[in-house]
């Protein structure tokens, strides 16, 4: 992670609740957050992601439950008495004050020189790339401006935390992948620890250090994005993130594997008993294609795990530029289809078409099983 | 979810965070209570003073007292006996005229026929109860204890009543025809001018609206003008038309304009440009793609019109027809110029206080008056809220298309009511400026001096703009000040409903109760306020709360579209919230702030109901010159001074488009793109 040296904890948050009359939106949340980390909460909408990040900055106080800020107690504090700074979806830029001097508004209270203050707004326009637009009016920028100002104001004072939520949503498609970058970099050359709220996974994976996946006012797990996308704790975090395959399938192998149809595949360990109902997953990416043996000109692909193979028929392929989605089918694992997604060179390699059969190739590692129920308690 | 749910934390008092506040919490705070303090101090305790005086007697109790009298010698042989076994026996003092008034005072002389003050005769007088109060001359003595008068001192005690509270002012009230026929009269006249107004604003709107007609500002700028003239002054113009030597007057064919007639043409008029412009709101929100639908399923016009424009300005028209209600109902100038005979509610007050003296009277008047005006405000409410939802569920603005026969019938019919507007003002500004109505109809501007007839002259009109400045600028302040606190205070929700409440009260209380209340309570000697009656800090403070309501729902909506993430910003950028008030919210709600502004001013300068029990000789007004120059048969004059308010209105209006757009120009730059 090439965090190792700034490993210490800088935000705790110790078992909050927050009521909403008789309905919980945050139940029993706990987190580190090191120093100058970015994390990301995410989730789908209404999971508390909003809840959890209000709370932190003293907004809408938690019912029960500590935060704790750089080893001070901020429980209970105003948030005029916290030290964040924050961007909302909807920029909250002052839009009767220049740009200028909605980035200047915080400073030119604080008892900082005037000439300080042009030096340092200056230098902040420059950071967010907007150098020539101090004196225009918010109205005036286009989404992604007036967000890259908002940010501006937020980090001018230099806070120690940094809170977004859901910045980028309200920008269009590719205006956003770039923000990411920039808003990114940014707070890797500030160093400022950052939490962004969002329920876009590609932006989550694409930008945060950690991850939070959050559900029902729960935080289902914490991780690296590769984490949460390759070792996910449970089905939802599975199936939030990325593209999964689910078999409903029976648990067996004593732990080691599943039934599914007439087939029995080896699977990452699990704790089931053989034959409760489970649901395994596996991202299409994962699946190795085989050529069917006899087409394919090559040598046959070594299979590295021979017991976790599958005969299918190609039903539908689809080109996405990259990489070719397709879908197959096989009596042996029931009536659902499968995805997986081939490289370009693999299905040329191994005339893969639509119609063939073709043999695939489960890794026992990438096949996870849980529980079947859709919502795992906590 | 149930299963989560049961494992809520032990919420117990200690484990739940209490949030510590911040100085802006607290000046926040503070500043809501201070101003919940001036609304109950303006609003509350007053109207509770007037409620408490509707439904107090006071009554004279003979039982209290026990009287001896002497022979001539001076020794007391003969045996003491109470008042009351005194009336019994002779019927000194009828039975109902025990009942009387809280200062009322029933000297002790009444109960001896053949008292002398030169007779050398004794009189001994013991309170039975610590309640017995009686006085001598001026002086106050209470309790039980015996005192002993001679005759030259006797003949000034005076016994004085007790107080209980109940019903029987009402029972009195009720059981006076002459008083409780108004109540038939106000709503059958408020029923009457609303049926009308209602469909005539309606048939106005949708002209606006639904046609393509030429000079539609021209109309809506008439329409407008009722609003910039005191309610009375249709009356004096229909005074000038149709009363006794009025031109018109055979057009009436031998009704009297001095009645109803005349109230529901001038409730028509001064109504009018509150309903057209609630409709016109109602109309121009409906959906036009519901046109569109009845057009393709080639559905009538007229039936289009039933199906869908009247179901869609329904809320509209329900509103309009309240409010229209509502004002019919308190108003006070109108019939008092027009009413003649006939008694109304809010006339009756006046009279009861103004004529009468009998403030209880008035009190209980008040009372009945406050039972439909609250009625129609409870009803106008519910329903706007309903409109907001349909408001926020809009979609496409309907966008008429030319029709020569439609346009030139709305066109007709506009031009006949902006007549009838129009005359209403120009003849009492004809009649203002004719010398001697109807001999001499020569010009002349001897109407306007004022200084020589009764109501204040001149100094009353200047005392009106002083009044609509203060007004205008001290309203404005609290009510933009709290508006900003009940929107932006976080948490403190009991104490944020409460003076929401309080904000959305004055709406409900007609004028004449909220003046009548005033007295009761600031007319006190024992309130410590007591010093600012008569003053024209009590007109401005009457003034404001008057027309708290309205101010205040402005100033919501405005605060209401800033974005609500602000105040968090400014938090975090650890500015006080009045740094972000004056630097980003006050600038943004300009416009609104200007509006509320110029809404008091007109307000205060038209209204008669609640000052007309406030003012002074030091703050005589111009709209209650207009009604005393008018009562004392100086009409012409009551014309000219009506029409000065009107003129002054006209021109705050321009200035306050004038100032509006360079405000908007110089501050207001972010808004075009
Ligand atoms: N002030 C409130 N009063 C009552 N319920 C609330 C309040 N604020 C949030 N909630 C509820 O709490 C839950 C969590 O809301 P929150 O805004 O944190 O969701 P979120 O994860 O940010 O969702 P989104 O992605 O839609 O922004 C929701 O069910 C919401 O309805
Ligand atoms: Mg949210």
């Amino acid at each position: 992670m090439g965090q190792a040296s700034t490993a210490e904890t800088y935000l705790k948050i110790e078992n909050v609740w927050k009521a909403f009359g008789d309905f919980y939106a945050l139940k029993d949340i706990s987190l580190e957050v090191r120093r100058s980390e970015f994390v990301c909460f995410l989730g789908p909408s209404g999971c508390g992601k909003t809840t959890l990040l209000r709370a932190i900055a003293g907004l809408d106080i938690q019912t029960t439950g500590s935060v704790f800020q750089d080893g001070q107690d901020i429980s209970a504090l105003p948030p005029s008495e916290r030290d964040f700074g924050i961007v909302f979806q909807s920029y909250a830029l002052f839009p009767n004050l220049t740009v200028e001097k909605n980035i200047a508004f915080g400073l030119e209270n604080s008892g900082i020189a005037r000439p300080d203050i042009e030096k340092r707004v200056a230098e902040l326009l420059e950071l967010v790339g907007l150098p020539e637009q101090a004196k225009k009016y918010p109205a005036q920028l286009s989404g992604g401006q007036q967000q890259r100002i908002a940010l501006a104001r937020a980090i001018a004072m230099s806070p120690g935390l940094l809170l977004l939520d859901e910045p980028l949503s309200a920008l269009d498609a590719k205006v956003r992948v770039h923000l990411r970058h920039e808003v990114k970099d940014l707070q890797r050359k500030l160093g400022v620890t950052t939490i962004m709220v969002t329920h876009d996974q590609e932006e989550a994976l694409a930008m945060a250090d950690r991850i939070v996946v959050m559900n029902h006012g729960v935080i289902e797990q914490v991780g690296s994005p590769t984490d949460v996308y390759r070792e996910p704790v449970s089905l939802f975090v599975a199936d939030f993130i990325g593209e999964t395959n689910q078999l409903d399938c029976e648990a067996g192998m004593k732990g080691k594997g599943i039934r599914v149809g007439k087939q029995t595949l080896a699977s990452a360990p699990h704790t089931h008993t053989d034959g409760q109902q489970v649901i395994a997953v596996i991202r299409p990416e994962d699946i190795i294609p085989h050529g069917d043996g006899a087409r394919s000109t090559g040598a046959p692909e070594e299979i590295s795990e021979p017991g976790n193979t599958v005969e299918t028929t190609v039903d539908e392929m689809e080109f996405l530029g990259s990489f070719w989605r397709t879908r197959l089918s096989s009596p042996d694992l029931g009536t659902g289809q499968i995805v997986a997604d081939f490289s370009v060179n693999a299905v040329r390699r191994m005339e893969i078409q639509v119609g063939g059969r073709m043999r695939i190739e489960i890794p026992s590692q990438r096949l996870k099983v849980f529980a079947a129920t859709a919502e795992p308690e906590k | 979810m149930s299963s989560t749910d049961a494992l809520g934390p032990n919420v117990s008092a200690d484990s739940r965070i209490k949030p510590k506040l911040g100085s802006d919490d607290w000046i926040m705070r503070g500043y809501m209570i201070v101003l919940a303090v001036y609304l109950v101090v303006a609003l509350a305790l007053p109207l509770y003073a007037m409620l408490s005086k509707a439904f107090e007697t006071s009554r004279f109790d003979l039982a209290q007292f026990e009287v001896q009298v002497s022979d001539e010698s001076g020794a007391f042989n003969q045996p003491a006996a109470t008042l009351k076994q005194l009336n019994d026996k002779s019927n000194f003092v009828a039975e109902g005229d025990l009942a009387t008034s809280s200062d009322g005072r029933l000297a002790l002389t009444n109960f001896f026929p053949d008292f002398s003050f030169r007779s050398p005769v004794k009189y001994r007088l013991r309170g039975l109860d610590d309640n017995a109060v009686y006085l001598v001359g001026s002086e106050r003595f209470a309790g039980t204890k015996p005192a002993e008068f001679d005759s030259n001192t006797f003949r000034k005690v005076v016994i004085r009543p007790i107080q209980s509270h109940g019903l029987a002012n009402f029972a009195t009230y009720f059981s006076t025809p002459a008083l409780f026929q108004s109540i038939q009269n106000s709503v059958f006249i408020a029923l009457v001018s609303t049926v009308i107004t209602v469909t005539l604003a309606f048939g106005f709107a949708y002209a606006l609206c639904r046609s393509c007609m030429p000079f539609k500002g021209v109309f809506r700028i008439i329409a407008m003008a009722p609003i910039l003239v005191p309610s009375l002054l249709p009356g004096i113009a229909l005074v000038y038309l149709f009363g006794n030597q009025g031109f018109l007057k055979q057009f009436l064919m031998g009704e009297s304009i001095y009645g109803p007639i005349g109230i529901v043409v001038g409730s028509v008029f001064f109504t009018f440009p509150h309903a057209m412009i609630i409709i016109l709101i109602a109309l121009s929100i409906s959906d036009a793609r519901l046109y569109e639908a009845a057009v393709s399923l080639r559905a009538s016009k007229w039936r289009t019109f039933w199906t869908v424009t009247i179901p869609g300005a329904r809320y509209g028209l329900i509103s309009a027809a309240f409010v229209v209600f509502n004002l019919v109902i308190t108003d006070f100038g109108l019939p008092k110029v027009i009413g003649g005979q006939y008694n109304m509610l809010a006339v009756d007050i006046y009279k009861q206080v103004i004529g009468q003296q009998n403030f209880q009277m008035g009190a209980v008047v008040s009372v009945v008056l406050l039972i439909p005006a609250l009625i129609a405000y409870v009803v106008d409410r519910l329903v706007q809220r309903k409109q907001v939802a349909l408001l926020s569920a809009r979609s496409v603005v309907y966008q008429p298309k030319p029709s020569r026969r439609f346009d030139l019938s709305c066109l007709a019919y506009c031009a006949l009511v902006a007549l009838f507007i129009i005359s209403i003002l120009g003849i009492c500004q004809y009649a203002a400026l004719v010398k001697f109505w109807p001999y001499d109809l020569s010009l002349g501007l001897s109407n306007y001096d004022f200084d020589r007839m009764d109501g204040g002259g001149w100094a009353a009109y200047r005392n009106s703009i002083m009044l609509g400045l203060m007004t205008a600028v001290i309203g404005t302040v609290i009510v933009f000040t709290g508006a900003y606190m009940v929107e932006k205070t976080k948490g403190f929700t009991r104490g944020r409903a409460s003076f929401q409440f309080l904000a959305m009260l004055p709406m409900a209380i007609p004028g004449m109760v909220l003046g009548l209340a005033y007295i009761f309570f600031f007319n006190n000697p024992a309130n410590p306020l007591n010093f600012i009656y008569g003053t024209m800090a009590i007109l401005v403070i009457c003034t404001v709360t008057h027309f708290y309501t309205v101010s205040h729902l402005t100033a919501v909506t405005a605060l209401k579209q800033i974005d609500g993430e602000f105040e968090p910003v400014a938090a975090s950028l650890k500015q006080p919230f009045y740094r972000l008030f004056s630097r980003v919210t006050v600038p943004v709600c300009l416009p609104a702030i200007l509006d509320i502004m110029i809404y008091l001013f007109v307000n205060a300068m038209t209204t008669v109901s609640a000052v007309v029990f406030l003012y002074s000789s030091k703050t005589t007004l111009a709209s209650v010159a207009v009604l005393n120059m008018d009562d004392a048969g100086d009409i012409a004059p009551a014309a000219a001074m009506g029409m000065m308010i009107f003129y002054t209105n006209v021109a705050a209006r321009l200035v306050h488009a004038v100032v509006s757009r360079y405000v908007l120009g110089k501050t207001q730059g972010w808004r075009q793109r």
